[in-house]
């Protein structure tokens, strides 16, 4: 089992342990759980899971399960999942992570992490967004399997002595052609995994510490616009890892989809990222030959 | 066809800012000038809390009472998570605190700054889109307003949990009746927001 563990934009979701024990679904603009809740499909947590779960039906492997609650910056919901996995993990031994949406909090990082290391399979790790930040902030983000920065965030991953993007040195003035040199010196002092897909203009693809393919075509200017993009991408990827895709392919079959279905929806700037995610199921039938060769293969 | 017509732009004097905080003796501090000796550094003070938010309300509250206030990233001793610090000129330290427990405010430390400040991120990257959209990206947060209507139409980027719940309330408003987005979230990310947000509205005011 798959986990995805995040926060949503509302003060009154609990913490909603139901999402790990049955599957969920989208349907309708809405992400359904298990226990009759449903969430708006929006920018953040929700766009990733309704991402990762229609691809895996499209995939016809099980989705992941969700482990959610609310939080609107305060932080509460994101130290209740924090302690429920702490507490849990063992329990649920899931085959892969992805964290999300988190309140960064090292204290509480830590604990999360000293719990799946100490699973008998560790788990597949994979971090995006507040959960990025303090893994790279905690000095343990080499302890990750895939991390899924823009080029900006390369540059915070980059810079050993930033605590948050708003602080790191030239965050707005690194450009493509200081991917290579960024990548190096994030790697050099352990803060960032070997497996990367930095998202821009064209998209990195690192596995193993090493620049393996870059993805730029088709090209969407508007999509940089579009809040949840970067989620689009992590919610792909998570899906080709849970159904057992190599992390090369799953990576650059993750930057190739989310890029293909920018295009099937020829979005404008002022588009929802919603509206994305609902045509997701076509272009995935449409660019079979896209997918992880291993699941293209299972799923005929 | 989009018009990607990329610039980067300045804040309140960039350079001004570079030569003056990033020397020790902090803003405005010529004490070190020349000196050829050891170089001042104690004429700031920095303001810890426990909370990110309670950051943001001091600043806001030392602002209105007239002080001479800066938000800057902590040295590694006092990191402890997504955090700031009020960076504060020690010779206003009674009215400073004054100002703040007159609000129930209290820091957990008031310490002497050092060497170690970071400087927050102060450029902004402004992008027209097809004659139509206005984006503004302040370090990870960007803003997009549909200058057909006025609305502010998405907001991207960021990591921590209010930035999905102040594009929420915000997206869709008119950007000259949208709340300021630090009045409803307390992250670093919500604080860069609110200076694309800020310079959203200065590029709309000036024609952009």
């Amino acid at each position: 089992m798959w986990c995805i563990a995040g926060t949503l934009p509302d003060p009154d979701f609990a913490l909603c342990p139901a999402g790990l024990e049955g599957e969920s679904t989208v349907a309708g603009g809405l992400l359904h759980l298990p226990d009759g809740q449903a969430v708006p499909v929006q920018r953040g947590t929700a766009a990733l899971a309704a991402t990762a779960i229609l691809a895996c039906r499209e995939l016809g492997i099980a989705p992941p399960r969700l482990l959610l609650a609310g939080d609107p910056g305060s932080g509460a919901g994101s130290r209740a999942i924090y302690a429920w996995l702490e507490q849990n993990l063992t329990g649920i031994a899931p085959a892969g992570l992805t964290f999300h949406y988190l309140f960064p909090d090292q204290d509480w990082h830590n604990r999360v992490l000293m719990a799946a290391q100490a699973l008998a399979v560790p788990p597949i790790m994979v971090a995006d967004a507040g959960f990025m930040y303090v893994a790279k902030m905690s000095g343990y983000a080499d302890a990750y399997d895939l991390f899924t920065p823009d080029l900006g965030e390369l540059a915070f991953l980059a810079d050993e002595k930033a605590p948050h993007p708003f602080y790191t040195r030239g965050f707005l003035l690194a450009r493509e052609d200081d991917v290579p040199p960024l990548l190096q010196r994030a790697l050099e002092h352990g803060n960032c995994p070997k497996n990367l897909i930095i998202k821009g203009s064209k998209d990195y693809i690192v596995v193993d510490g090493r620049v393996i393919d870059t993805v730029d075509a088709p090209s969407v200017p508007a999509m940089e616009c579009i809040g949840g993009t970067g989620d689009l991408v992590t919610g792909l990827a998570t899906a080709f890892l849970c159904g057992g895709a190599a992390m090369d392919e799953a990576c650059t079959a993750a930057a190739r989809m989310a890029r293909l279905l920018a295009q099937l929806c020829a979005p404008n700037p002022g588009t929802q990222i919603g509206e994305l995610i609902e045509m997701l199921p076509e272009a995935m039938r449409s660019a079979r030959s896209v997918w992880p060769t291993t699941l293209s293969a299972s799923s005929v | 066809m989009t018009q990607n017509s990329s610039q980067t732009s300045l804040l309140h004097g960039f350079a001004q800012k570079l030569r003056g905080l990033f020397s020790p003796g902090g803003k405005g501090s010529d004490m070190d000038s020349g000196s050829g000796g050891k170089r001042g550094c104690n004429d700031r003070g920095l303001l810890v809390f426990d909370h990110t938010g309670e950051v943001i309300r001091a600043e806001r509250l030392l602002r209105k009472a007239g002080l001479d206030v800066e938000v800057k990233g902590p040295p590694p001793e006092l990191r402890t998570g997504c955090d700031m610090v009020v960076v504060f000129e020690l010779v206003s330290q009674a009215r400073v605190l004054d100002v703040l427990e007159r609000e129930g405010l209290a820091p957990s430390q008031v310490v002497s700054a050092h060497d170690v400040l970071l400087e927050p991120v102060s450029l902004f990257q402004i992008k027209h889109l097809d004659d139509r959209w206005l984006m503004v990206r302040a370090a990870n947060m960007k803003i997009t307003l549909d200058a057909a209507d006025g609305r502010i139409v998405n907001i991207s980027g960021g990591g921590c949990p209010d930035v999905p719940w102040v594009a929420h309330r915000l997206c869709g408003l008119r950007l000259d009746e949208a709340p300021d987005p630090l009045t409803m979230g307390q992250t670093l990310c919500c604080y860069s927001l609110q200076k694309a947000f800020e310079e959203l509205r200065r590029q709309v005011a000036c024609g952009a």
